[in-house]
């Protein structure tokens, strides 16, 4: 059915679920959102499967013209918002016709923004998920962001028979200096004043961010006297923070498969919508955490979107 | 004999949903055929709350749910299927005969490649298209091969400056590596042809034609045949 004319584009607007599995031994990343928490609490919002696609928007939004009666949710980064030039507020659901024009402007605090509609969006599934990978041209939209003049359709669905709202306590904020929980390694045994470095220093993220990875910039991160400036090609993780010869870190993220540079930490999953919010210019400090902590706050994690969900569908 | 193979497995964690597993420290095939013997068991007998499995030169990456399974669990497994390995039959491998059109401007570098070995054109297109090469692991983008067995007589550093754009089929060498870029993208391998064939197609039930441990032989065409085939591709 279709849902939504693309009138404008934003920056960098893709479709995404919550990625690809199983073809990273091919080549082929996981790509999905970035930020797993605000796409949650779209679709929450909106009443939709937690795996529903939704946009990712980035920076500065999209201009729809809605097509059907939906209920439309928008979370993550804080966009200015109007239907039908009258101001709304992301983090709940609103009710939408046909004909109603939905413009998503600049953003105000954070990077990314999640558009769900209620259905989901519905673009073909290609290797078992609906996520845009750009760089390989598969998934999405024709496997590229959204441009002027796209249709895009959407599941049917039952309208909800409540407006739904996330409590104000449990929306995010995205300062611009932000702290990071990693855990040392895969590669922390190549490094050793490096290790100091990285969880003493702040780093400033550079304009080469995007869906890849994000590039720091701060005090050099040292391998140890001897060790080899390269590895043996091996999988990387969303996380991951790779030191490259230039010695700045990166932090990898979903549109990357495998690479040949040591990983000195690895930033916690609970913590990747952090970094996902953030933006060039930004600061991060990184702080180190065990495995046992990081696991602990991941159970944390999916109890509070299980909370989220049982208050929302009451 | 050294062979770059460990004798226990060595772990390293890789966030808290990856448990990345060093089975050596070489490019070597038989630790490369460890890696790849791990994970068809691994596929066999996949341990609860793993998501993927990925296995490259000479270590594999396990993604897992960390509300389903922990690092204790998973090396137990580990270790439990590894002593397991003998029974495991590698299925034979593939070879697939993939046909390049070798130098003019689709191996914009194959000049060079001669050159700097004393070879002429002809004697470059006769030591790559012989062997069948080994694919040691898939990754950098969709489908990637990357072959062991290049011939040392090829062997040839990467491109100073990565092109921004190589057109996908193309046909390159990286020092002792050679490979085909299936989807285009930036690069800095000399490029010495290129093929016709569609070598990812995410609409195919199957979007490859090959995986890690299948062999690959080229087979030199013509321009009139690549024109052909590049058709038929197309229908």
């Amino acid at each position: 059915m279709d849902a939504l004319l693309i009138l404008t584009s934003g920056a960098y607007t893709t479709v995404q679920d919550k990625g690809r599995y199983g073809y990273q031994q091919m080549g082929v990343p996981v790509s999905g959102v970035l930020d797993a928490f605000a796409f949650y609490a779209a679709n929450m919002l909106v009443g939709n499967p937690d795996n529903a696609a939704a946009l990712e928007i980035t920076i500065t939004g999209p201009c729809l013209e809605i097509l059907t009666d939906a209920h439309i949710a928008v979370t993550g980064a804080e966009m200015g918002m109007t239907l039908n030039d009258q101001p709304i507020q992301g983090w709940k659901s609103i009710r939408v016709k046909s004909g109603d024009i939905l413009n998503i402007q600049q953003v105000k605090s954070g990077c990314r923004a999640y558009l769900a509609v209620s259905g989901g969006i519905d673009v073909p599934q290609v290797m078992g998920s609906r996520s845009t990978y750009a760089g390989g041209k598969l998934g999405g939209f024709k496997g590229r962001p959204l441009q002027e003049g796209n249709m895009i359709q959407c599941g049917e669905t039952k309208l909800l028979t409540k407006l739904r709202q996330i409590p104000s306590d449990m929306i995010p904020q995205y300062p611009s200096e932000i702290a990071i929980r990693a855990i040392p390694g895969p590669q922390n045994d190549f490094f050793h004043e490096g290790l100091d470095t990285i969880f003493q220093s702040d780093y400033m993220i550079s304009a080469k961010a995007d869906r890849m990875g994000y590039r720091l910039q701060g005090p050099k991160i040292k391998l140890r006297e001897g060790m080899p400036k390269s590895i043996i090609s091996e999988p990387t993780m969303p996380g991951g923070v790779q030191i490259p010869a230039d010695e700045q870190p990166i932090i990898l993220l979903v549109e990357q498969t495998a690479g040949g540079y040591t990983k000195i930490v690895t930033v916690i999953s609970t913590d990747l919508p952090k970094v996902a919010q953030a933006t060039p210019g930004d600061t991060i400090r990184f702080e180190k955490v065990t495995l046992e902590k990081a696991h602990s706050l991941y159970h944390d994690q999916k109890k509070l979107m299980q909370t989220i969900a049982d208050q929302l569908s009451e | 004999m050294h062979t770059g193979l460990f004798e226990r497995a060595f772990f390293r964690i890789a966030g808290d949903h990856g448990l990345l597993v060093e089975y050596g420290d070489e490019i070597d095939f038989e630790v490369n055929t460890k890696v790849r013997t791990m994970a068809i068991i691994m596929k066999q007998h996949t341990p609860k709350g793993v998501i993927e499995t990925i296995p490259t030169y000479r270590s594999l990456l396990l993604v897992y749910d960390p509300s389903i399974t922990n690092l204790a669990k998973l090396q137990k497994e580990l270790e439990k299927l590894e002593k397991r390995l003998e029974e495991i039959q590698i299925p034979p491998p593939d070879t697939v005969e993939i046909p390049v059109c070798y130098g003019g401007e689709f191996g914009p570098d194959i000049e060079f490649v001669a050159e700097t070995h004393n070879l002429s054109v002809k004697e470059v297109i006769k030591l790559h298209s012989e062997p069948e090469y080994l694919i040691y692991m898939v990754g950098f983008s969709p489908g990637f091969p990357f072959l062991g067995g290049l011939s040392e007589k090829l062997h040839t550093p990467r491109l100073e400056t990565p092109r921004t754009f190589v057109p996908k089929g193309s046909v390159g060498i990286a020092n002792n590596q050679t490979g085909i870029y299936p989807v285009s993208s930036p690069g800095g391998w000399q490029l010495i042809g290129r093929s016709p064939i569609k070598l990812f197609a995410p609409e195919r039930p199957n979007p490859f034609l090959y995986q890690a441990g299948d062999h690959i032989k080229f087979k030199p065409i013509t321009l009139e045949e690549y024109s052909r085939l590049a058709k038929e591709e197309e229908k």
